[in-house]
């Protein structure tokens, strides 16, 4: 079975965030990491892969370096890395990163695509599903639980209400929670090996799009402007004087949390 | 502006946060709403009285389960009759997956994680927080039809009395989106959630005491329908299990609301609790730094305001 | 008066030697070893990358790993602080034909310097002591620099294996065989969690313990070959913070006195240092030795207080703080230097052997000094019809650095640090003579104590310290934010503390510690208190082994993720 991780470099939790306020775009130039739910994501393609056979591929968008970021989850066990690294993608939004990935995704022939249903960085927390319909593959979202049989792939998604459990067959797409399963740490011999593994990295050209389809160019939303955000409306504080209780509850009711 | 308003309904009510969003798109302009799936057409006129001008209703059995995939059909193939400039969705698992599928589907805008919307000039514009909230984003779009995900709880549901007709909605089921089907569906257990899925959290750090005390905010947890959540010491101390613990190493939760019992408010524990939509607290030290953060600050003994606190929601019922 | 050395930790370093114990099959096999990605390990790891790439009949026989660098921080860079102000004069050595000082990640040369003796409420500017002398040195971010040598390690086929830490020493027949690396997802009480990975025997032919301060193998190898100099090493402890300003600085600073006391009987070494990082940003660290006997002496706490001083508000009033860490300095100097810096397939590099020129405040060009030598008697020794297991195989690392111009400077200052035990006038008056005299005053060695040897006092120093506004002065908890820690809660204490103690000792650490990692816990009577630890906060300084307890490095991966300290 071959199998895909749609996997992103974002800011280290770590670093002092900003937004660059030229660009618009957030500052990406600091420490990177692997975003912490693409690790779930890629711990379920390796439990499958270790239950069915077949190889791992990861799929990048992102600047070269973000190779590095990668190789933690070659570490684990992924067989192979294509990341798409292209100046004129940078600045993609929804409509032009799902249309990169799925490009991309094209070139790999994967029967079943992974994504981490969280992104760190505030981007992409609902790439799986715009990916998904390009690709016109089934999709199952924040699963929880997943199995993989006979050709389909069955699904438990957390919802507001409680669980669904959603089947559907081969391939498709899956989004991930980090609730699915706890990432492996990757063994020494692991870790020596990652970079040795291939690491493929191909332009937007490669992939057959128009440089206008990507970046801004190919985007439908705009940032216009940055501000500071508004506080917390007014915040009370009060001395217990025996009533504090009754104040909490009315304080709760004008809030119609109650 | 023209806009279609996705309305989830659940248990046989349309839901609050799409209700709020009706009302926000009906302030901004003319705003339709689209109820999809069982007993759409029951509920749908309900929408009349928050703002809706139409609701555009089916129950085709491929809407039957909660799922994604015919519902991009069912609004792509509105968008296409109706010529609406916008689509707004409020955000839930189901409709984020609908967003952006539809996204895809029309290869139109989506701005997602809005907490606002508003007209300039004519122009929608959306606000978005970003960096943990410490900066607000104004976002737009550069053509309809502008889609807009927006956080639960933005906007209060405002009654304005109305009446909407109800259309049926006609539209062709694509091949894709008949591939996946509900196999079973279970319900939230009655133990009471679990503290990523709870409305309400009821949290305890050192201020507590002594691990007893938990017993404390269980009560208060029970009569609110909530959780009860730790902080990183009184899990270390071993009063309270790993599990619940919320903060940098542990779980990042984002209730509706927060009550923080005898937790100073370190930076490691805001981290995982900051995103609650409000936030009470209470606190004997007043220079507890969570009082800069928190919504109702209480200065005072958890002891004594706890159990009061517990007694007066339960006599609310 | 209570003091920390009577009450030691269950801990020897005996427990940090051992055999291979993986089945032959599974043990990982590489040429060269090196343990710490720092300047030391990574400037050794270059060395050996360049020589081997000139003689590639010798790469080869080092099979598929050549050399490999073992680094317990997320990455190379993660664990590294420093001041710094750096000699470059090794690191164009060491990139000598290849790089030149301007591909190095610096922020130039050092533009201008002060050094002030402080009171509370003045300043008085004297002329730099002829240790502290700057110019023509470079400042520059020890994480970022980390980053770097690994990046140019690694363009020379050496293996940097990030979130590894090196547990035990393995040590067979008399000789170093290679280390054993530390097991990852373990539970509180040391049971494996369902992600276990256990650790890896990883052999060479030699391996190379290039720790830096608190090293646990460095301490376990020089008790196990008796290596032990003659002065006992000791430490202090530095923090330092960094600051986006809105005005550039444009010299180095130094200060002296205040906020420490200068009479003996405190035993309060150190001051401060305010460097430049480019245009737009500031380094400001408080160093103290860790001999300190005032219960409430927190360096943490110190940097805060100094930075309430005019001369300090001057320059970071209006900025913001983006950095924050803390780290241990090793001090002996010269006497406390290990006797001997190789054994039996194993060589000692940098702080963690004790190589730090104190009065200079330097150690980081030692570290790649070292490093270099070390490769180049560690490539000697694999040269065909060698075995570097051979007794005196590696001694050429021995003469190198005897012959070095860095042992030279360490024995010119041989005393200067234990001047300081009589106070900060006597001590700054004896140093001016052994200045003058190349160190040959007093004509004698001067010896050292450990600094948990010293008896605790109470002074009340603590209510001086300024209240944290989270904005200008910082409290100990969200500092550790700001160092990027995210160490796993539910992983073993790796912190060895005794479990009961003196209540003053236990309130020492509580104060000592800058990441809030102790706090006094139940009065068991008598006077006794248990300690209450809270290891995921712990930033790696190792402060505890200095005053008295014994920190061993946690899961890899863990501590802080240090980038622009």
């Amino acid at each position: 079975m071959k199998i895909a991780v749609c996997v992103k470099q974002v800011p280290d939790a770590t670093v002092h965030k900003r937004i660059d306020p030229e660009t618009k775009r957030l500052d990406r130039s600091g420490e990177a990491t692997l975003n912490p739910t693409d690790l779930n994501a890629v711990e379920e393609a390796l439990r499958v892969k270790e239950a069915h056979g077949g190889e791992v591929v990861l799929v990048s968008m992102g600047p070269e370096r973000a190779l590095e970021s990668l190789r933690k989850a070659l570490a684990m066990g992924a067989d192979r890395a294509l990341l798409v690294a292209d100046e004129t993608a940078a600045g993609s939004d929804l409509v032009a990163t799902s249309r990169v990935l799925a490009a991309a995704l094209e070139r790999v022939e994967a029967d079943l695509v992974f994504f981490g249903q969280a992104s760190s960085d505030g981007d992409g927390s609902v790439l799986w599903a715009a990916v998904a319909d390009r690709l016109r593959r089934p999709l199952i979202s924040q699963v929880a639980a997943l199995t993989v049989e006979g050709g389909s792939v069955r699904g438990k998604r957390q919802t507001e209400h409680g669980y669904d459990v959603i089947a559907a067959p081969l391939p498709a797409v899956v989004a991930v929670s980090d609730a699915i399963n706890e990432p492996r740490y990757p063994s020494l011999k692991g870790i020596m090996g990652a970079k040795a593994k291939p690491q493929e990295t191909v332009s937007v050209a490669d992939l057959g799009l128009p440089a206008e389809a990507v970046g801004e160019a190919g985007s439908r939303t705009v940032v216009l402007a940055l501000g500071p955000p508004p506080a917390r409306s007014g915040s009370v504080k009060i001395e217990d004087d025996g009533t504090a209780a009754e104040k909490i509850v009315a304080f709760l009711a004008e809030r119609r949390l109650l | 502006m023209k806009a279609l308003v996705f309305l989830e309904h659940h248990g046989g009510e349309l839901e609050r946060g799409s209700l709020g969003l009706l009302s926000k798109a009906a302030s901004l302009g003319e705003a339709e709403g689209v109820v999809l799936g069982p007993d759409a057409r029951a509920v749908a006129a309900r929408a009349g009285a928050f703002g809706a001008s139409r609701v555009w209703a089916s129950e085709h059995e491929a809407l039957a389960a909660p799922l994604p995939q015919p519902r991009v059909d069912a609004l792509a193939a509105l968008v296409e009759q109706t010529g609406a400039d916008a689509v707004l969705f409020a955000a839930s698992v189901l409709s984020a997956d609908v967003a952006a599928g539809l996204a895809a589907r029309l290869e139109a805008g989506l701005n997602w994680d809005l907490t606002d919307l508003l007209l300039a000039d004519g122009e929608l514009i959306g606000k978005r927080p970003a960096l943990g909230d410490t900066v607000l984003v104004d976002v737009g779009w550069k053509s309809a039809p502008r889609l807009a995900l927006v956080r639960s709880g933005s906007f209060d549901p405002v009654e304005s009395g109305g009446a909407a007709e109800v259309e049926e909605l006609a539209f062709e089921v694509s091949d894709l989106s008949t591939l996946a089907r509900l196999v079973e569906q279970t319900q939230e257990e009655a133990s009471g959630p679990s503290i990523e899925d709870a409305d309400v959290i009821v949290a305890g750090g050192r201020g507590l005491g002594s691990p007893e005390a938990f017993s404390l905010l269980e009560e208060l947890a029970a009569a609110l329908g909530g959780a009860v959540a730790a902080t990183r010491a009184v899990v270390d101390a071993g009063w309270y299990p790993y599990s619940t613990q919320v903060g940098q190493t542990g779980k990042t939760v984002s209730p509706k609301l927060y009550i923080a019992c005898g937790i100073s408010g370190a930076i490691q524990h805001k981290v995982g609790m900051q995103g609650a939509g409000t936030i009470v607290a209470i606190n004997k030290d007043p220079n507890a730094p969570i009082f800069d953060f928190c919504d109702l600050g209480v200065v005072g003994d958890l002891h004594q305001i706890v159990p009061k606190l517990t007694e007066l929601v339960r006599a609310r019922g | 008066m209570a003091r920390p050395i009577d009450f030691p930790p269950d801990f020897a370093p005996a427990d940090a030697i051992g055999v291979p114990t993986d089945p032959p099959e599974e043990r990982i096999e590489v040429g060269v070893l090196i343990v710490g990605g720092g300047p030391g390990g990574l400037a050794c790891a270059i060395r050996l990358g360049q020589l081997l790439e000139e003689h590639p009949e010798v790469r080869e026989r080092l099979g598929e790993v050549p050399v490999a660098v073992l680094e317990k921080g997320k990455q190379a860079g993660s664990h590294l602080l420093s001041g710094a102000v750096v000699d470059p004069g090794p690191l164009r050595e060491l990139f000598r034909g290849r790089l030149t000082t301007a591909d190095l990640p610096t922020y130039g040369e050092v533009p201008g310097e002060a050094v002030y003796v402080l009171t509370r409420r003045s300043a008085f500017r004297i002329p730099p002591p002829p240790t502290m002398r700057n110019h023509g040195n470079v400042i520059l971010s020890l994480s970022a620099l980390g980053r770097f040598l690994a990046e140019q390690a690694e363009g020379l086929g050496v293996a940097v294996l990030p979130e590894t830490t090196a547990s035990r020493l393995l040590v067979q027949h008399g000789r170093v065989a290679g280390v054993r690396t530390g097991d990852r997802g373990r539970g509180r009480d040391g049971e494996p969690l369902p992600t276990f990975e256990p650790g890896s025997d990883v052999l060479a032919g030699v391996t190379v313990l290039a720790e830096g301060t608190q090293g646990l193998l460095t301490s376990a190898a020089i008790d196990h070959f008796g290596l032990q100099g003659e002065n006992p090493q000791i430490w202090a402890l530095g923090v330092k913070e960094v600051w986006r300003v809105p005005r550039p600085l444009r010299r180095i600073v130094h200060t002296m006195g205040w906020p420490l006391r200068a009479a003996a009987a405190y035993g309060e070494f150190g001051g401060s240092f305010i460097y430049p990082m480019g245009e737009e940003l500031v380094s400001i660290g408080f160093v103290a030795g860790l001999e300190a006997r005032d219960v409430e002496l927190s360096v943490h706490d110190l940097l805060q207080e100094l930075k309430t001083h005019r001369l300090v508000w001057k320059i970071l009033n209006g900025g913001e703080r983006v950095a924050w860490g803390a780290k241990t300095i090793t001090e002996g100097g010269y006497y406390s230097l290990p006797r001997r810096f190789s054994a039996p397939g194993l060589l000692l590099v940098g702080e963690g052997a004790g190589l730090v020129n104190v009065p200079r405040l330097k150690g980081v060009h030692y570290a790649i000094e070292s490093g270099r030598l070390a490769a180049e008697a560690a490539f000697r020794a694999l040269q065909r019809g060698e075995v570097p297991s051979r007794v005196g195989a590696l001694g050429s690392y021995d003469e190198a650095l005897r012959r070095s111009r860095l042992w030279r400077e360490l024995y010119e200052v041989r005393n200067m640090r234990q001047a300081f035990d009589r106070g900060f006038f006597v001590g700054g008056a004896l140093a001016s003579a052994m200045t003058a005299t190349k160190g040959r005053f007093p004509g004698r060695r001067l010896p050292t104590h450990p600094n948990a040897a010293a008896p605790l006092l109470k002074t009340g120093r603590a209510a001086r310290y300024p209240a944290p506004d989270g904005k200008y002065i910082f409290d100990k908890l969200s500092s550790v934010f700001a160092s990027g820690n995210r160490t796993r809660d539910d992983q073993p204490n790796h912190l060895k503390v005794a479990a009961r103690v003196r209540r003053p000792v236990a309130e020492a650490w509580a104060w000592m510690c800058p990441a809030n990692v102790y706090e006094v816990g139940a009065d068991l009577g008598d006077g006794m208190v248990s300690v209450q630890v809270t290891p995921s906060n712990c930033v790696q300084c190792g402060a505890i082994t200095a005053k008295g307890g014994r920190f061993t490095p946690p899961e890899g991966g863990s501590g802080p993720e240090y980038t622009l300290t």
